[in-house]
């Protein structure tokens, strides 16, 4: 049945792929979403099979080279295969309203179309493979097709700059597993991911850390923990908005996925590999949310909020190895339980927030959060679902990234109670992290709703109707809110599947601790059930204050100026001047350009402020090696000097060097035989 | 339950302690200590005016913050008498339905589109994420003393031990206090008297606010100096009887208010520039905290 199910789920998409080039655009459109909507609703029956009835283990003879192709769907498997699906169809839904404008430029809606289903398979297919060559020839799908769906607006310069660079690094991701797997590959001759395990409990620990160290960078980049961070901020807002959605709530967590999957199979000193995560993930989480804080570009900002949630989830993740390393199931359960529930949730409320930032691209034509304003009134659905998900990525109740963040921060306040000096200082300083995270991203987020969403309209240019109504962009929105929701408020919904994901890392769970779990499982409930309380006290006291104000007097007037009587929207506070105090607090540990012409004598020209938020970690760790590396290359420049002679003559200097060459090393070889004999 | 009630009781006159006191030293004979309230109760009766510009947000706003921190009411203990909310890691919801309340505010004086009141908002979530670090090391710190993660079982449990929990509590007692001036908007961080709205803090946020609403938010605050208030008198009841653990409480709430009376009579406010600074102080005073804590459990290294 798993095994029927799997192969239809692929042959489906090849089948689609294959017939899309012979429709027309409308069929096309109408044809992927409604395909991505079947394998949906296939990978889902399978991950709720797997769940219900046990993992599963197919294996398929292969090639010669590939050796036997083990195909198994665990727990982990099916926790990610849901959460991708999920994203894949409110994306496809979104992304069918969001294209519409895009409607004449057929080839490249066919090419976009294709990527996107091809995406989505080889997304699903790698959460199940156990091949390592054929992990890595999905993996080269997976990027690829990415690239094409990042590059739709590929005649902007941007777009195919931020593309081409997501393409180097995912490459870059590809050369680190490639030497991780081969590593596995030559010392035990297997292709197959339990092939990591043997060679892991065989080897002394520090191999065991030194693969795991080739795998945290190789699935790191992808993931964008910092400092491999650097593709993330540039891709997510050249893509459009489904894709930017997707992106964020689940290609990256592909990485995720990988770290989460290596650790089910490697077998070392799981300690230390949880204060190097744990490191990592500190690190990424409060640069991430630093420099989100500072964005002008909407997408931008989410982009590197997607950074911090990633350093959120990596804090769970160090969490749950060094509850592995101390042998606390407590911990265990905490950190990694925390890590795959912030994974969905992250997944949910950022690709909310990525359409509603589509939406808002859809009617103002920019992004840009200083020329926003207002919207509220024009796209009042759209303004309140972002609200939603910016409640949510702030970590606040009753939405579902408070149960997250509160599951893996039980597990730190647990952790408080060792003995170990090293072990608690790690424990606060992550306690510490996750609440400056959590406080800059209320900066981040009051900044980015309030100003883009609220007072009057910035600017009016580029104002255009929209071709399509907000109804129609909004529908799969409040899917995804009502989902968000639904996991705030009901958390124990997802606690079944969650314990026996877990259990994967837990292989031999004392009793006595599972009462433990059980009781963390059981907070966790109650605080939903709390948090439905709070929401419906909230409601009670606003409606009582309807209900008595109802007959009182009501004027409407304009804002206080405070005497100023001149157009108020000019006088509004901006994205830049609300978070003035947190950029002269941080600025010494961001990399800020700024420019600006102050008012001079008594007759001043035009004042002028510009602030150009930079990223010192790119500028270390690609721009400068890029420039020092050209300006080494330039040096030989002289060599291609666009005279036909000289190419000749390199062409003749290599011939003869080619020919002669062997030669010549066969007689020093003699002539060092008869020194030898001498 | 009883916490509740009590807090409830002490919302009631609260601030009047401050006002009488803050009058006292500067030789006024002042208003009785419950006109602050009676000024509330005359603002639910009035009717409202609403700004153009503002949606729904500003209308749904108090209503929210203030449910926020009656929630929050709901989770502090009396002694060792759970609060009605009582579980392992309370103290984590606790600031982040608090920071929920905080989050709509700050939005909402975004939503009148004012050239004062984003002001206000801006400093409002930077000083509160500067706060939150403080309490977050000193509930940690209180966790890895008491191996309890919950505010019933760590101040149940707080009292067991020697003479040097009644220390911790009284350094605790001082970190809480200047939390408490941050997060209600008092004195050193922000003057609420102040007739300037460039020197702001959260009156310029409530600028635009009237009627019933304006009611709701002043009644709030008072919530939660007591509130606050509560949390401070809780490192001093420990396990004794109602009939010694109320007048504790009261003494405790009415000491506490003497305090932000007498140091908002002989302080003046910092500038706003160096607001951070003094809250970073907080944070590194709670470290202290932690690391004392840590020597006396001898889990230093």
């Amino acid at each position: 049945m798993d095994q029927l199910l799997f192969e239809v789920f692929n042959l489906v998409a090849i089948f689609t792929i294959l017939s899309i080039p012979f429709l027309n655009t409308k069929a096309r459109g109408i044809l992927t979403l409604s395909v991505t909507g079947v394998l949906t609703v296939i990978s889902s029956l399978l991950a709720v099979s797997v769940f219900i009835n046990g993992p599963v283990e197919i294996s398929y003879s292969g090639s010669w080279v590939t050796g036997e192709i083990p195909v198994r769907i665990d727990y982990l498997s099916a926790w990610f295969i849901l959460t991708i699906s999920f994203t894949f169809f409110t994306g496809g839904w979104y992304g069918f309203s969001y294209m519409q404008k895009y409607r004449d430029q057929t080839d490249n809606i066919t090419m976009h179309l294709i990527a996107f289903l091809l995406l989505f398979t080889s997304l699903i297919d790698l959460c199940t493979i156990q091949n390592s060559l054929m992990l890595l020839i999905v993996w080269e799908i997976m990027a690829l097709s990415s690239f094409i769906v990042i590059i739709f607006e590929h005649d902007k310069k941007e777009t195919l700059k931020a593309g081409m660079n997501y393409l180097i690094q995912s490459h870059i991701c590809i050369l680190f597993l490639t030497m991780a797997f081969m590593w596995v590959k030559i010392k035990t001759g297997s292709f197959d991911f339990l092939a990591i395990t043997k060679f892991t409990s065989t080897q002394p620990a520090l191999a065991g850390i030194g693969l795991f160290v080739f795998f945290f960078f190789g699935f790191g980049i992808k993931a964008g923990f910092v400092p491999f961070h650097t593709w993330l901020p540039l891709a997510h807002p050249a893509a459009p908005a489904h894709i930017s959605g997707i992106m964020s709530g689940v290609i990256i967590k592909i990485g995720i996925y990988g770290i989460l999957r290596v650790l089910t199979l490697i077998e070392t000193n799981m300690i230390t590999i949880g204060y190097f995560i744990l490191t990592f993930a500190v690190i990424t989480g409060i640069y991430g949310v630093m420099l989100a804080i500072v964005q002008h570009n909407l997408k931008k900002l989410l982009a590197y909020h997607s950074i911090e949630n990633i350093g959120i989830i990596g804090i769970g993740i160090g969490l749950g190895c060094l509850g592995l390393g101390y042998e606390s199931q407590i911990l265990a359960v905490a950190g990694f339980g925390g890590a795959l529930l912030h994974t969905l949730n992250h997944s949910l409320f950022k690709s909310l927030l990525f359409f509603g930032a589509g939406n808002v691209y859809l009617i103002k034509h920019t992004l840009n959060i200083e020329a926003l304003g207002g919207l509220i009134k024009r796209m009042p659905h759209t303004a309140y679902l972002f609200l939603i998900g910016s409640l949510a990525i702030c970590g606040l109740p009753p939405f579902n990234g408070f149960v997250s963040e509160f599951f893996i921060y039980s597990g730190l306040f647990k952790g408080l109670s060792s003995d170990l000096f090293l072990f608690i200082l790690a424990m606060l300083f992550s306690i510490l992290a996750l609440v400056i995270i959590g406080g800059l991203a209320l900066i981040c987020f009051t900044k980015a709703f309030g100003i883009v969403f609220l007072g009057e309209g910035r600017t009016e240019t580029g104002d255009r109707k929209p071709e399509t109504g907000e109804g129609r962009n909004v529908r799969p929105l409040y899917l995804i809110a009502a989902a968000i929701v639904l996991v705030g408020l009901f958390p124990f919904l997802l606690t079944w599947p969650l314990t026996k994901t877990i259990g994967l890392y837990l292989p031999q769970t004392a009793p006595e601790s599972y009462a433990q779990i059980q009781e963390l499982l059981g907070t966790l409930t109650r605080v939903g059930w709390y948090s439905l309380g709070f929401a419906a006290l909230s409601a009670l006291i606003y409606f009582l204050r309807t209900w008595l104000v109802a007959n009182r007097q009501q004027n409407t007037d304009t804002t206080w100026g405070c005497g100023y009587t001149g157009d108020p929207a000019k006088m509004q506070y901006t994205a830049s001047s609300f978070i003035r105090t947190y950029r002269k607090l941080a600025e010494p540990m961001l990399f800020i350009k700024k420019h600006k012409k102050d008012a001079i004598s008594l007759y001043p020209d035009q004042v002028e402020r510009e602030t150009h938020p930079g990223d010192w970690i790119e500028v270390l760790l690609i721009d400068k090696p890029l420039l020092f590396s050209r300006r080494f290359l330039r040096r030989f420049g002289f060599l291609q000097n666009g005279n036909i002679q000289a190419y000749i003559l390199y062409g003749f200097i290599f011939i003869s060097l080619a020919v002669l060459l062997p030669l010549i090393i066969g007689k020093i070889e003699i002539l060092i035989e008869f020194l030898n004999h001498l | 339950m009883v916490s509740f009630v009590l807090i409830l009781l002490t919302s009631l006159f609260f601030t009047g302690i401050v006002v009488r006191t803050k009058s006292t030293t500067s030789g006024r004979k002042g208003p009785g200590i419950f006109q602050p309230l009676k000024d509330v109760f005359r603002l639910w009766k009035k009717g409202s005016v609403y700004s153009q510009t503002t949606s729904l947000i500003f209308r749904i706003a108090p209503s929210i913050y203030i449910s926020s921190v009656l929630m929050a009411i709901l989770m502090i203990p009396h002694g060792n008498h759970p609060g009605l909310i009582s579980f392992d890691g309370d103290f984590v919801m606790f600031a982040y339905i608090l920071a929920l309340g905080k989050f709509l505010m700050i939005v909402s004086a975004l939503d009148t589109g004012s050239s004062f009141e984003g002001m206000g908002a801006a400093r409002e979530a930077l000083y509160s994420m500067l706060a939150e670090p403080a309490f977050f090391v000193l509930m940690g710190s209180f966790a890895l003393f008491t191996e309890e993660t919950s505010f019933h079982g760590i101040f149940s449990a707080l009292h067991y031990g020697s003479s040097v929990s009644y220390m911790l509590g009284a350094l605790a007692a001082f970190v809480f206090i200047f939390i408490a001036m941050i997060e209600n908007s008092r004195m050193p961080v922000d003057d609420p008297k102040t007739h300037l709205e460039l020197t702001m803090v959260h009156e310029v946020m409530v600028l635009d606010n009237s009627g019933f609403d304006l009611g709701l938010i002043t009644y709030t605050s008072h919530l939660k100096f007591a509130l606050y208030g509560a949390i401070i008198s809780n490192f001093f009841i420990g396990s004794m009887s109602y009939l010694f653990s109320i007048p504790v409480f009261f003494c405790a709430q009415i000491c506490f208010a003497v305090a932000v009376g007498v140091i908002e009579s002989f302080m003046a406010r910092f500038r706003l520039g160096h607001n951070p600074q003094f809250i970073f102080i907080l944070t590194s005073v709670s470290s202290l905290i932690f690391f004392g804590v840590l020597l006396v459990m001898g889990k230093f290294i």
